[in-house]
């Protein structure tokens, strides 16, 4: 287990807590992910990084149950019991066919209703809808086509997606891909927002590094194993992560 | 069928005074809801070309079933479509050949085992004609009332599970963190569209089936902003157009499947100029 500083709440024993023990996960018979220990407290920020192929995909599918693994994926609530986790998954370049007739409000009826979206939305829908929505600020985009929404603004649906039902951990992967740095700001300013309101964790992979510091509470190099976790700081100024990044001449580890 | 045959009376159309035509107005608006209902489907999955393939293994059953003498060889061409839909979902799952490819390998090796087993010992394929341009007016009451059925499955599958399907459809990667197996709804559907259009083949025609499996909703989606949309046009647009077909092909004596094509066609072209202002 590897230690580290809650930013908020100290150590398990007080916060609701993921705790990933002893993680491998193997691929024709070649190992991705080996001996992977990480913890991660409700209210926390935490981001995933590593260069390609590290094998961050696979830990959020493993976390997801889409995957098999050894080891112990467990979620234990603020009293330290062991319950079930519900997760909202925002997944990879969510893209849309531009010519899908397909709303906003037709999106999460999908999601969340038995009621068929061909039909008219009862008013009950629609505000249900609404209030989803209003978690993100994006109610004015509840008629628009999910096609023609831009980058940042379906990154937004999709979030307010991943809160109804409300989970206790939420999974971004690659949230910041194709975002203007304008959009970039708005996503995680509201990411910061959902973890105050909400009280759950919120675990991202990133390429984009110019994030971390100002909005994560811890960062987790990967590559295979884990070469480093702790502060933002720390991490971007470790050697791990200049080796990881930047010194392409050394072999794979 | 009493009550259809009086209602056609009552109404005191010339064109109604057939029992065929009777037959095949009630065979139009049982059968074309389907289809619009299953066109959305088909063109938001991008399958347009997949049912097309359906199509040509439909044939294929038709003739083997000839070539055992079974009295009812579609029974034999859903058997095989429905069998291939199986193979083609489970080839698919297995490989990282992209579909239309496989869509291709399917379909033309349907229609060459189809072919083979038609002219095998020189048999003339002259019989099999009636598959290929279809005959709405040869439509049998027995056989409506299979079409009512399947009809009723099909608005009992959409009623449940149409909301899953469109988001396996639009977007597999939400489904499955959404805890929805993508693949079963996949092959549900695949299924679902053998089964409609092997029992449809004989009466609109192999060669225009298609159409109607595509143009309804291709044509909804030019003008569509939303589910509820997309769905009306494409539904209300098939039966208008299948209506004027058969009127068409009843006035001209031409095949009832062509005409009905064509006014889709006619309609796609309508929304298609309509689309920058619905945009």
């Amino acid at each position: 287990m590897i230690p580290f500083k809650h930013s908020r709440t100290g150590d398990c024993e007080h916060a609701c807590c993921l705790r990933v023990e002893d993680l491998c996960v193997q691929a024709g018979g070649s190992p991705i992910l080996s001996h992977i220990d990480l913890h991660m407290h409700c209210g926390q920020i935490v981001a995933l990084i590593g260069p390609n192929g590290a094998g961050k995909s696979t830990l959020i599918q493993s976390i997801l149950g889409q995957r098999e693994y050894s080891g112990k994926i467990t979620f234990h609530d603020s009293h330290g019991r062991q319950t079930k986790l519900r997760i909202g998954y925002v997944p990879q370049s969510p893209r849309f066919s531009p010519g899908d007739p397909i709303s906003v409000l037709d999106l999460f009826t999908c999601c969340i209703s038995r009621r068929p979206a061909f039909l008219r939305p009862t008013r009950a829908l629609r505000e249900k809808v609404l209030a989803c929505l209003a978690n993100v600020h994006a109610e004015a985009l509840i008629d628009k086509r999910v096609g023609t929404l831009s980058g940042g603004e379906l990154q937004r649906v999709l979030l307010a997606l991943a809160l109804e039902p409300m989970p206790n951990m939420l999974i971004l992967d690659e949230p910041l891909s194709g975002v203007d740095v304008e959009g970039m700001t708005l996503l995680m300013d509201m990411l910061d927002e959902i973890r105050r309101k909400f009280d759950l964790s919120i675990l991202m992979t990133t390429h984009d590094f110019s994030m971390l510091e100002r909005y994560c509470d811890r960062v987790v190099l990967l590559r295979g194993h884990i070469l480093r976790q702790g502060t933002p700081l720390d991490v971007l100024n470790s050697d791990e992560f200049a080796e990881a990044f930047h010194m392409t001449g050394g072999g794979e580890a | 069928m009493s009550i259809w045959y009086a209602l056609c009376d009552w109404t005191g159309a010339e064109f109604l005074q057939m029992t065929f035509m009777k037959n095949a107005l009630l065979a139009v608006l049982i059968m074309v809801p389907l289809f619009g209902l299953l066109s959305t489907m088909i063109v938001t999955g991008k399958m347009s070309f997949f049912s097309d393939a359906l199509g040509h293994s439909g044939f294929t059953g038709i003739a083997i079933g000839v070539l055992c003498g079974a009295a009812s060889p579609m029974l034999f061409a859903v058997g095989l479509a429905v069998l291939l839909a199986l193979l083609f979902s489970y080839v698919r799952a297995r490989t990282n050949q992209a579909a239309d490819t496989l869509i291709g390998v399917f379909s033309s090796t349907a229609v060459a085992l189809g072919i083979f087993i038609a002219t095998l010992g020189g048999g003339s394929f002259t019989k099999f004609n009636r598959y290929l341009i279809g005959d709405l007016l040869s439509v049998t009451p027995a056989e409506l009332g299979l079409l009512a059925l399947v009809l009723l499955a099909v608005i009992v599958l959409w009623v449940l599970a149409s909301n899953r399907l469109v988001l396996t459809a639009v977007h597999p990667q939400l489904a499955g963190s959404r805890g929805i197996s993508c693949r079963r709804y996949e092959t549900l559907f695949t299924v679902c569209i053998a089964v409609v259009v092997t029992l449809a083949m004989s009466w609109v025609g192999l060669m225009v089936i298609n159409s109607l499996l595509v143009l309804p909703a291709a044509a909804a989606r030019n003008v569509a902003r939303n589910l509820r949309q997309y769905h009306l046009i494409s539904v209300c647009g098939a039966l208008a157009c299948s209506l004027a077909g058969l009127l068409t092909a009843y006035q001209l004596g031409c095949s009832a499947g062509a005409t009905v094509a064509l006014y889709l066609a006619l309609f796609f072209a309508a929304t298609f100029c309509l689309r920058k202002k619905a945009a």
